[in-house]
């Protein structure tokens, strides 16, 4: 809502600059967003009357016109083709300023210029608003602008526009009267609001139109008045100017009275032309299906029967709220005009409004609700201003259709309830001036009680609690003392999944992992990408019904794209050695909609590493390859006392390499997988090196971590380290060997490390040799060489028995 | 004899002070005190000398002999500390090589900042509850005093699955969740984190984004509660100086509302071009639980009362570390996340 500060004056006492009464409105509640001074700049600059123009003589395109500014005669060279003598136009005389620029004497081609004419555009104005044949070219003037007088108050120029950012609640503050009786509330500023002769139910008008509304759901209340003897021209230029500055084009004077009432009061009106309405009768319906109407921006539209229409006798004339009918428009030729106010049922233009894509200001206010007591006032007052303007005689009364008055009932309202919500101490009186101020009635006292009544205009108050948070907001929010809750200690916590969630992200970022953070929605594309065949259990999305773009598709069902994506536009940024991890979710369909009310969704911990970390001085380079994510996976189980673990290789892992891929096995549960990408995946993300990722299933690991831990004894007898190499068919995998030997070596075995994998010279062609280090320990004694002698070999034995292992020597 | 005995004394001397290593010193030792040494001949050669003479040959050479010993240890010890100094000296290194250092990782900015947020509401006795991100409108608007058809839905335009189901558009849905399942017990002290959706995407509005929702309900919760609370979480979180300041506003679950303002962290109030010289800065809103809302949520409004609030976790990340661009915090490029 623009606010022209002007206007405001006439309408309460301001004892405050702009900006200081912008800032009492802003912290209680009705916030002043911005304060535009309309005069950019320009001093100096007067009315002047072309008394003559004729072509330069060194110039086509310039022409050299006479003006009159009152006590002189000025040459002035212009280069515009819009002026005619007899035109008022505004002129800068030299050494006016302008916002672009300060005006001197100036020769063109032989020829002294004193001064200039100036444009919209040069006097800082915003041109868009004002009528077409204004905004290129020099800005003629009305009529009744006196010569000489200075241009900033006659266009306008020396006012100041508020700009409110209105909250939901506080549609009222869509009328100039209610931002006055706002500020009188909240200055204590005098208020003079303008005197309307209301007029009542009358025959003469009741001859002259019908009313009838069918869908009174939709419509509580409609007045018509009538105007006859119409005589459509220019505004004057004050009330141009008042809708200027509200950012209203001035059109008519029909038009702009109405939209002037509607500024005013936040009452939007509607007129049309009364010679095309069928049978002198509207009536306010719904549309049938498929009818149609050209509306007043020449478009054909289709109607639908959700939509409230005004009809005549046989066909409607405009879409109720939202625009009117072109057929029934007014024009210069029209003689007598209905106008209409009315109440129309907010959700119902707000859906039409957003169904044609026709949104105004007239919608916007019938969307948040119009004050329903206030409806005839309006016809009222355009009618009143229609005469004082020599618009048009309006018909004495007004047709008031207004099936079912709204009843309102008074509230209660306890000084105790003020108080204990508040934390405040508020007294009797405080309370009842803060009251007086909103322009509630109190209707009675009971002991501690109000019974109030809230003026029709603040529709936002139905509540007691409404009322309080008035109080609040008219005592001052910074008034309300600071407290902290009292009563019963509470512990404050993370549970159990949050804390296995900090621990694992502790974990990922201690092993050099950096955290990433990904859209949980997908372009759909990305499961092709993964090669997801038809029917995959992941390709069982959520889809977005209203997405932005296909980017915002469908919710993820893996945490994969995100990663890759994340790996792509690093390496394009140069950025090719790289660890990451993701802790979030994935939504997968299953069930829903139907069986379920809501997708599942499930916490996933996703990693990829690509790369590798860079030799240095001391040390060679490190792959972030498979074993290395591996290992990160490993100390993720361990971190967490997890050991039974497996990694079983799997094949059909659609988006992994089939020879580098494995399932994740964590106490005989599936958890997750882990696998280098496939080429063909990478190179759908264009990535031209290879990646390993893991996936993990974090709800399925919470049930099996323990966050409780038992010391286990500091073994007190020495341990034995001993290695063991052995040869195997390459076919034999590394897990299979350590199960084995696990298995034989049983207790007394406390650790076993694979410290070298070889093929080559000395080996058997498709065999490989696997050396471990055994580590031997017994709680109760020192092992003795013998026993660990015959502990092995009963390892070799079971090796070769078992994989057909050989010893190495 | 005690003339020998005084040149074997001369001359080990000598040799003693020729020696630059141990086993130079060694040599010395073999040749004057070893089994063949000279000062050990001369005392094999004693049972010669007449009886007279031996007490006072034996003293003398015994003295010798501990003399020679003396120097020896005194001498072995300075060469011990020379050739320490001679290896350490060749063992020296270029300290101003790079370190070695082991890879470190980086938890995500926003991460971070919630982890900061949860922990100094866990201090003041907040559990954190979470709740599903594809919601119900129920939960979404309708429990939280949206009906259908409320302009307010205007301010949140949502992204739907179904037109009942939703990506939700806050983390209050959690608040209407919470009641259902804690009603009618009080007291309720809860954050919730997390992930919302709404349809917006430019430079300062991310369609995806994070949020952390307070909710208090309890016998006496007063709307001066919640501005100590948040007063006291200012304070922790930027610092023991900050001012927060209330401004009426409106939402729809919550009345009275408030927008609540802490102190420019960059200018201290002053005025700058982050706060737009108002000194100010707009972090979250907050407000009392409307009535209806206790209601739809299983508790009598007269009996119980209550705050809310929410804040957005981006835009506390990004005035906490000077971002200028929201878009960063998803690029995830490592550059970026390697500064935290």
């Amino acid at each position: 809502m623009r606010v022209s500060w002007k206007w405001l004056n006439e309408l309460v006492d301001i004892n405050l600059k702009p900006e200081e009464l912008a800032e009492v409105m802003t912290m209680s509640g009705v916030a002043v967003e911005g304060i535009e001074y309309l005069n950019k700049g320009v001093r100096g600059v007067i009315v002047g009357l072309i008394q003559e123009i004729y072509p330069h003589p060194q110039a086509d395109k310039l022409s050299v016109c006479k003006v009159s500014v009152g006590d002189a005669v000025l040459t002035i060279v212009t280069g515009a083709s819009n002026v005619k003598a007899g035109q008022k136009v505004p002129v800068a005389v030299p050494g006016a300023v302008l916002p672009e620029k300060k005006i001197e004497r100036a020769v063109f081609r032989g020829l002294e210029s004193e001064g200039m004419l100036c444009s919209a555009d040069e006097l800082g104005m915003d041109a868009d608003k004002l009528p077409p044949e204004q905004r290129d070219g020099i800005l003629i003037l009305a009529e009744e602008c006196p010569v000489g007088a200075d241009i900033v108050p006659l266009l306008g120029l020396d006012d100041i526009v508020l700009e409110l950012e209105l909250t939901p609640n506080r549609a009222d503050c869509l009328s100039m009267i209610n931002v006055a009786r706002e500020v009188a509330a909240l200055t204590g500023g005098r208020l003079k609001l303008p005197e309307i002769e209301k007029s009542g139910a009358s025959q003469a008008c009741e001859a002259l139109i019908k009313i009838n509304i069918q869908d009174q759901d939709l419509c509580k209340r409609y007045v018509g008045r009538v105007i006859e003897h119409v005589q459509i021209k220019e505004s004057p230029l004050w009330l141009k100017q008042r809708l200027l500055a509200a950012g209203v084009r001035p059109i008519n004077n029909i038009v702009d009275i109405t939209n002037y009432v509607m500024m005013e009061m936040g009452q939007p009106l509607h007129a049309f032309d009364y010679d095309c309405l069928a049978d002198k009768t509207i009536i306010v319906r719904r549309a049938a299906d498929g009818e149609e109407i050209t509306t007043l921006d020449g478009k054909k539209r289709e109607l639908t029967p959700e939509m409230l229409v005004i009809a005549d006798a046989h066909k409607p004339v405009g879409i109720a709220g939202v625009m009117g009918g072109l057929e029934s428009e007014v024009t210069a030729q029209t003689k007598t005009i209905l106008l209409e106010s009315a109440y129309f049922h907010g959700p119902s233009i707000r859906r039409t409004s957003n169904a044609l894509a026709l949104r105004s200001e007239a919608s916007l206010r019938f969307e948040k609700g119009v004050d329903l007591e206030q409806v005839s006032l309006a016809a009222d007052r355009a009618c009143q201003l229609m005469a004082q303007l020599g618009a048009g005689v309006p018909v004495e009364g007004q047709v008031d259709c207004y099936p079912h008055p709204e009843e309102r009932y008074p509230i209660r309202l306890r000084l105790e309830r003020v108080n204990s919500i508040l934390g405040t101490d508020l007294g009797e009186t405080e309370v009842e001036k803060i009251l007086k101020a909103l322009n509630i009635t109190i209707l009675e006292r009971d002991l501690e009680d109000w019974h109030v009544f809230t003026p029709s205009y603040r529709r936002d108050l139905e509540l007691e609690i409404d009322l309080i948070e008035e109080i609040a907001r008219l005592n001052g929010y910074d008034k309300i003392p600071t407290t902290l809750p009292y009563g019963a200690t509470t512990q404050g916590a993370k549970n159990a999944e949050q804390r296995l969630h900090d621990r694992i992200s502790e974990i990922m970022v201690g092993q050099g992992l950096f955290e990433v953070i990904t859209y949980s929605f997908i372009n759909p594309r990305h499961l092709d990408w993964l090669y997801l065949p038809p029917g995959h259990e992941l390709r069982q999305t959520v889809v977005v019904s209203n997405p932005l773009s296909e980017e915002q598709g469908i919710m993820r069902t893996t945490i994969l794209p995100g990663l890759l994506e994340t790996v792509k536009r690093n390496i394009n940024k140069r950025n090719k050695n790289l660890k990451l991890f993701e802790l979030g979710k994935v939504y997968l369909s299953s069930g829903f909609p139907g069986e379920r009310k809501l997708p599942q969704e499930k916490w996933v911990l996703g990693a990829i590493s690509t790369g590798k970390k860079e030799k240095t001085w001391a040390y060679g380079e490190e792959n972030y390859d498979f074993f290395f994510l591996k290992g990160v996976a490993e100390n993720i189980f361990s971190s967490l006392g997890l050991g039974d673990v497996s990694f079983v290789k799997s094949e059909n892992n659609p988006s992994l390499h089939p020879g580098r891929c494995a399932r994740i096995i964590v106490g005989g549960k599936k958890v997750g997988f882990i696998g280098e990408v496939h080429p063909l995946v990478l190179e759908k993300y264009g990535i031209e090196q290879r990646a390993a990722v893991f996936s993990l299933y974090l709800d399925e690991l919470i049930g099996l971590v323990s966050e409780a831990v038992r010391y286990q004894p500091v073994p007190r007898f020495p341990a034995v380290t001993r290695d063991l190499a052995i040869v195997v068919p390459e076919a034999v995998e590394a897990g299979q060997v350590l199960g084995v030997i696990k298995d034989t070596g049983k207790t007394l075995l406390k650790n076993i490390s694979l410290f070298d994998v070889y093929r080559g010279q000395q080996i058997r062609e498709g065999y490989k040799s696997l050396a471990f280090s055994l580590t031997w320990q017994a709680e109760d004694r020192t092992l003795t060489d013998e026993e660990v002698n015959k502990l092995h070999r009963e390892i070799e034995a079971a090796l070769a028995r078992e994989l057909g292992a050989d010893l190495r020597r | 004899m005690q003339e020998q005995l005084q040149l074997i004394k001369k001359q080990a001397e000598e040799d003693l002070q020729k020696c630059l290593t141990m086993d130079q010193l060694n040599e010395v030792r073999i040749k004057y005190l070893g089994k063949k040494g000279e000062l050990t001949q001369v005392l094999r050669g004693m049972a010669q000398l007449p009886a007279e003479e031996r007490p006072l040959i034996g003293q003398l050479a015994n003295e010798i002999r501990d003399s020679l010993e003396n120097s020896l240890s005194l001498y072995s010890e300075k060469i011990k500390v020379k050739e320490l100094e001679k290896k350490l000296r060749a063992e020296s290194i270029d300290v101003t090589l790079p370190g070695i250092a082991p890879d470190l990782g980086r938890r995500h900015p926003l991460h971070l900042v919630l982890q900061e947020i949860k922990n100094i509401f866990i201090g003041m006795g907040f559990t954190i509850e979470e709740g599903p991100e594809i919601e119900l409108d129920y939960y979404n608007f309708e429990a939280l005093n949206i009906p259908k058809d409320h302009p307010a839905r205007d301010m949140q335009d949502s992204f739907y699955i179904t037109p009942e189901v939703l990506l939700r558009t806050h983390t209050s849905p959690v608040q209407a969740r919470t009641m259902e399942k804690t009603k009618p017990h009080v007291p309720v002290k809860i954050i919730v984190p997390g992930k919302v959706y709404r349809r917006d995407d430019d430079a300062t509005h991310s369609p995806m984004f994070h949020q952390v929702e307070g909710l208090v309900i309890d016998k006496n919760i007063r709307f001066s509660d919640l501005k100590g609370t948040l007063l006291n979480f200012a304070r922790q979180m930027f610092g023991p100086e900050q001012q927060i300041r209330l401004r009426p506003s409106f939402f729809p679950f919550t009345e009275p509302s408030a927008e609540v303002d802490i102190s420019c962290v960059m200018c201290k109030g002053a005025g700058c071009r982050v706060c737009k010289q108002t000194g100010w800065l707009e972090i979250l809103g907050s407000g009392m639980v409307h009535p209806r809302v206790l209601e739809m949520g299983g508790y009598d409004p007269e009996e119980v009362t209550g705050f809310a609030f929410g804040m957005g976790v981006e835009r506390i990340t990004m005035l906490k570390y000077g971002i200028d661009d929201m878009r960063h915090l998803f690029e995830n490029d490592v550059r970026f996340l390697h500064q935290f």
